[in-house]
């Protein structure tokens, strides 16, 4: 048995898994963006438990960014932007929902061992996790490739940034600050940018449905 | 087979047969309380089932044997069932004759005969309710199965009671793959009892019925049968559930005073579960039978991912 800390982390892992399916399978948009925030948390808290298991300070650091920036900020931004797109009917997803469920579970399989081998290298505490930060961020992928709507691909693309950082911090507790900061900054940036393009393509084409975007071709 | 472990399997036997109609009656009692309803006495599934043994079973003319043989097979299955699972001990010497897979199998054919005996008179809503009782069936079944494969990883045995020693000796551990394998189960006992979100067991509305789509042309003996083991399946996924996910109270062998706390510990555990099952149909709305893949395909990958999760993190 793994002591008490590496179990704690274990279950935070086990609900990032858990809520990167629920992701993949809901089809409102308010209900995705309150898992991108759960899964925020759960990141958080996985975050902490490796800070005080290994004493590596500058991970309170990134855990305090990551709690103000993916639970608290970027959650309400994407509230407000569907406020203001008037978007909060259900998706259609491109496959349907038992489908894609099982395909996460090829995906899930896949990514576990392809990160065998690398975990073994690792000394981290948390290094059998890897293979699941490796699922969520292609399950990420999947939701990004199966979602026709622009908000959702938004959060999967999102949600693949807190796989990442799992990724991260799992396998090597964390990258160094200037990155991690250069990263925070990225996503928000980003979320900016990409708000404004969703106002852009709805000006447009009267529908954030993205197939709409390969009418702009010049002939 | 030892004096003592045949003493427990007879206990075993008697409180499953007595204890079923009452869980029955217990959530149907707390399910109108919920509701604001005056609720049913406790013992009103035994009045019902003393009611239908007297009374005269009238059968169609154009019957086959499997429509009479149907009702005893059922109940048999349920009752071999109740039988294999550990409800107050795990010293059973049934417990050998069948293990956690051929526990589901049990299930399989029960559902296997009453699902043929509706088909044989050839109504309408027996044929429908077969072809749904099926397709629950033949969904729930590997989410079930999922859940066993989990349990027994964990413990090395397939034997529910070997499981269920394992588990409840094991030092305390944080197990989400336990915690998945739960939901799961809770999902799959739902669909599986035709309980709320997949059926209504208080309805006999013709399209959203299962259950009673199935038992329609039955009467008398036969019904009080049937019935009888409807509530024995839904004690033997109730204590199932509770002896792999809480296997405390539960006795070993030769331990005769654990024996004597079991009864009152799964009276207590089952009253909880009821209540507990009341307020999941309460609060929840009957799902459109075309969502209700959905639903059991949720509980199969809650299943696969609890496999995972033990496998790849060992926990």
């Amino acid at each position: 048995m793994t002591p008490l800390t590496g179990q704690i982390i274990n279950l935070f892992a086990s609900v990032l898994l858990l809520i990167a399916f629920a992701m993949l399978a809901q089809r409102r948009i308010v209900t995705l963006i309150n898992l991108f925030a759960i899964q925020g948390l759960a990141l958080v808290g996985s975050t902490l438990t490796v800070a005080w298991a290994t004493g590596q300070h500058h991970l309170y650091w990134s855990a305090g960014i990551t709690f103000v920036l993916k639970v608290v900020a970027l959650p309400l931004i994407l509230h407000r932007l569907i406020r203001r797109l008037n978007v909060k009917w259900d998706i259609e997803t491109l496959i349907n929902i038992p489908t894609m469920m099982l395909v996460g579970i090829v995906l899930v399989v896949f990514s576990f061992n392809l990160a065998l081998p690398i975990s073994q290298f690792s000394q981290s505490i948390a290094r059998a996790t890897l293979g699941i930060a490796l699922a969520c961020v292609l399950m990420s992928f999947l939701m990004m490739i199966t979602r026709s709507k622009a908000v959702p691909q938004v959060i999967g693309f999102l949600a693949m940034e807190n796989g990442l950082f799992f990724a991260a911090t799992s396998a090597t507790y964390g990258m160094p600050m200037v990155v991690e900061l250069g990263i925070a900054l990225d996503v928000l940036v980003g979320m900016v940018i990409l708000g404004v393009f969703m106002f852009q393509i709805r000006e447009q084409f009267d529908s954030l449905d993205i197939h709409h975007l390969e009418q702009l071709k010049e002939d | 087979m030892n004096l003592e472990g045949l003493v427990a399997q007879l206990l075993a036997m008697a409180v499953a047969l007595v204890g079923a109609p009452l869980l029955t009656g217990w959530v149907n009692q707390c399910r109108a309380w919920l509701q604001n309803r005056s609720a049913p006495p406790l013992t009103m599934p035994f009045r019902t089932m003393h009611k239908l043994f007297w009374k005269e079973s009238v059968i169609a003319h154009d019957a086959s044997p499997i429509f009479r043989v149907a009702p005893y097979i059922v109940f048999g299955c349920m009752l071999l069932a109740s039988l294999i699972i550990p409800t107050l001990s795990t010293n059973l010497p049934m417990a050998t004759a069948a293990d956690a897979i051929a526990l589901v199998g049990l299930f399989g054919v029960a559902r296997l005969f009453i699902s043929l005996a509706a088909m044989d008179i050839g109504t309408s809503f027996g044929t429908m309710g077969a072809r749904r009782e099926m397709l629950v069936g033949f969904l729930a079944e590997p989410a079930f199965l999922m859940v066993v494969f989990t349990a027994s990883l964990i413990s090395s045995s397939t034997s529910l009671a070997t499981t269920v020693s394992t588990l409840a000796h094991r030092e305390f551990a944080i197990l989400p793959s336990l915690a998945f394998a739960g939901l799961a189960f809770m999902m799959v006992s739902l669909a599986e009892n035709a309980r709320v979100p997949v059926d209504n067991p208080a309805t006999h509305l013709e399209l959203t019925m299962i259950h009673e789509a199935l038992i329609l042309e039955y009467s008398g003996r036969h019904l009080a049968l049937i019935e009888w083991a409807a509530s024995l399946k839904l004690f033997a996924y109730s204590c199932a559930g509770l002896a792999i996910f809480f296997p405390w109270g539960i006795a070993e062998a030769n331990d005769h005073v654990a024996l004597l706390w079991a009864l009152p510990a799964l009276a207590v555990k089952l009253a909880i579960g009821g209540l507990a099952l009341a307020a999941i149909e309460t609060m929840l709305a009957k799902m459109r039978i075309f969502r209700v893949p959905e639903f059991l395909a949720t509980a199969f990958l809650l299943g696969v991912l609890a496999l995972l999760v033990h496998l790849l993190l060992g926990a």
